[in-house]
């Protein structure tokens, strides 16, 4: 059952460990990049790994540092499995691209109305659709 | 997306394996924002340093150099992180120089030319109305936009690499007329005079839009902006709101007046910068204490013009002993400012010019822990934002108090 719709995104269908936030991300504040975990003190996702789940973010802060580094995320093994967004930016999606990493953006509706952290779900950027899988 | 034949004949192999490989990553990404085609790009402008890129960005690169790959329009290149010339003399680390070569020799195989310029658009390119443009370095696209008429989104260090293969953009975002609307408006009553006020106008400016697809709009104005106060307010309006484009009513090419600015539609919110505001965003800068460990000009990289008044407030003075001061800028100006004597007023008087670089990636913190700096005293608001988050502690003031500090130093 489809829970969350989007306009097609990026990649093929992956499915994993949902996480969500209420914050934004920048990966060049918010994210310790050798590990892949979220490193700002106060992030909605402090101290969290990324690694081989699918996150949600409702925005996208900071410059082109996420151009590359993505690529250096997977290079190391600790690329999250899938991204989701609110609103993202092109840098985000550029980076995303490069390092093979399935994207949607526009997500609807709100992530926190229907699933929570820790649900395991199929994003099938093609389709547009997220689904939620039985625990 | 629809493709001509030429963008046909790439896809299908017949430009090489790395231009097939480029545009299909510039398809994904033109599909994910509904670009219907692409545009030719006269110019590209690369991000590519060793601190944002990793061992696999190098490697990603030496993949292609390896399989041929040869940029079709000129590429220019954004700052290093280091001065190759006196990186030991700011007690830079020698195995990030080591890597700064090697990337530097790999991006020129590609056939990049190594200028190493945040002011690509002072001193190398100035783009005409209307041209589209890959261009990577957040300031530099903000300028095209607004100040140019040109058209660019943040083109990423991999999505510039692509287009100076391809030499063609996704025409989404800031290509297209309906992206360029002005969607909210600044009403700017405070007294600018300064380039730090510029940039803290920018850094109030993007504290209140924080979006990429928002367009800010100034009116009001009742100084009319010159051209190095317009870099500042765009490379700190990138820096804190995202913004790759904006309008100043009456000034930049797009905004003859308010009307032709907001394209006829009404704004999505209003605001007012005044004196107070702007004397508020200082304070979020506050000093920790009187001692200055190191004044910072950078962020952009200095124009000419800025290195004149640096040099004018150093002229027969000493830096103070126990405080810094370092000037970053590209090539060409240094060498000008060789020529015009300002970078020997700015030695003499115990500073350094650093080229090719920009401070903020230089490894700040490393360089600071070197030095036993603490905190730093800069006019640049884009430097004052980006460099809490290296654990120094950033005072922002206007050029006239920075110097005064570094020679006293101390805060005023």
């Amino acid at each position: 059952m489809s829970v969350l719709t989007a306009p097609p995104g990026f990649g093929p269908d992956v499915e994993g460990e949902l996480v969500l936030s209420r914050d934004t991300f920048s990966i060049r504040y918010d994210m310790d990049r050798e590990t892949g975990v979220i490193s700002r003190r106060g992030h909605a996702l402090e101290g969290l790994s990324l690694a081989g789940k699918i996150v949600y973010f409702p925005a996208v802060q900071g410059g082109v540092a996420a151009g590359w580094a993505f690529l250096a995320l997977a290079g190391r093994g600790v690329a999250p499995a899938g991204v989701l967004f609110g609103r993202t930016n092109p840098v985000m999606i550029q980076g995303l691209v490069l390092a093979g990493i399935p994207a949607m953006h526009r997500v609807q509706p709100d992530p926190f109305s229907v699933l929570a952290t820790g649900d395991r779900v199929r994003m099938s950027p093609r389709r547009g659709v997220v689904e939620r899988l039985p625990a | 997306m629809r493709l001509t034949p030429r963008e046909e004949r790439l896809r299908a192999g017949e430009g090489g394996e790395p231009a097939r490989l480029a545009l299909e990553q510039q398809i994904a990404v033109g599909e994910f924002f509904d670009a219907e085609r692409f545009v030719p790009v006269t110019n590209v402008h690369m991000m590519g340093d060793t601190e944002v890129m990793g061992e696999a960005g190098l490697a990603f690169i030496e993949r292609l150099a390896a399989a041929g790959a040869r940029f079709t329009v000129p590429v220019t290149t954004n700052p290093r992180c280091v001065d190759f010339d006196r990186a030991a003399a700011v007690r830079q680390d020698p195995a990030l120089v080591a890597r700064e070569r090697v990337l530097v020799g790999r991006l020129r195989a590609l056939g990049a030319m190594q200028v190493d310029t945040c002011i690509n658009y002072q001193s190398v390119y100035q783009p005409q109305f209307g041209e589209h443009l890959a261009w990577g370095d957040t300031g530099t696209v903000i300028w095209a936009n607004s100040v140019a008429g040109a058209r660019s989104n943040y083109e990423a260090g991999p999505a510039a690499l692509a287009a100076g293969l391809t030499g063609v953009t996704p025409a989404y975002g800031y290509h297209l007329d309906a992206q360029r609307a002005g969607s909210l408006r600044f009403e700017v009553t405070c007294a600018l005079g300064d380039w730090a006020d510029w940039g803290a106008l920018g850094g109030l400016v993007g504290r209140h839009t924080l979006d990429y697809w928002k367009v800010p709009v100034l009116a009001g104005l009742r100084v009319r902006p010159g051209g190095d106060d317009l870099k500042h307010f765009g490379a700190a309006l990138a820096s804190y709101g995202s913004c790759a484009m904006y309008h100043v009513a009456g000034v930049t090419p797009e905004a003859r007046d308010e009307t032709q600015a907001f394209r006829g539609r009404a704004p999505e919110a209003r605001h007012v910068i005044d004196d107070a505001a702007l004397a508020a965003f200082y304070r979020t800068y506050p000093a920790d204490r009187s001692e200055i460990d190191v004044v910072v000009f950078s962020g952009p990289q200095l124009s000419v013009l800025e290195i004149r008044r640096i040099a004018e407030g150093l002229e027969g003075r000493r830096v103070h002993g126990n405080t810094g001061l370092l000037v970053t800028t590209n090539f060409a100006n240094r060498e000008m400012a060789v020529r015009l004597g300002y970078v020997k007023t700015i030695e003499d008087a115990g500073g350094r010019v650093l080229s090719g670089t920009c401070w903020y990636i230089m490894e700040p913190a490393r360089m600071a822990a070197a030095f036993g700096w603490r905190n730093v005293l800069t006019n640049s608001a884009k430097i004052a934002n980006i460099i809490g988050g290296y654990r120094l502690h950033p005072i922002l003031r206007r050029t006239d108090v920075c110097l005064e500090a570094a020679v006293s130093g101390r805060l005023p």
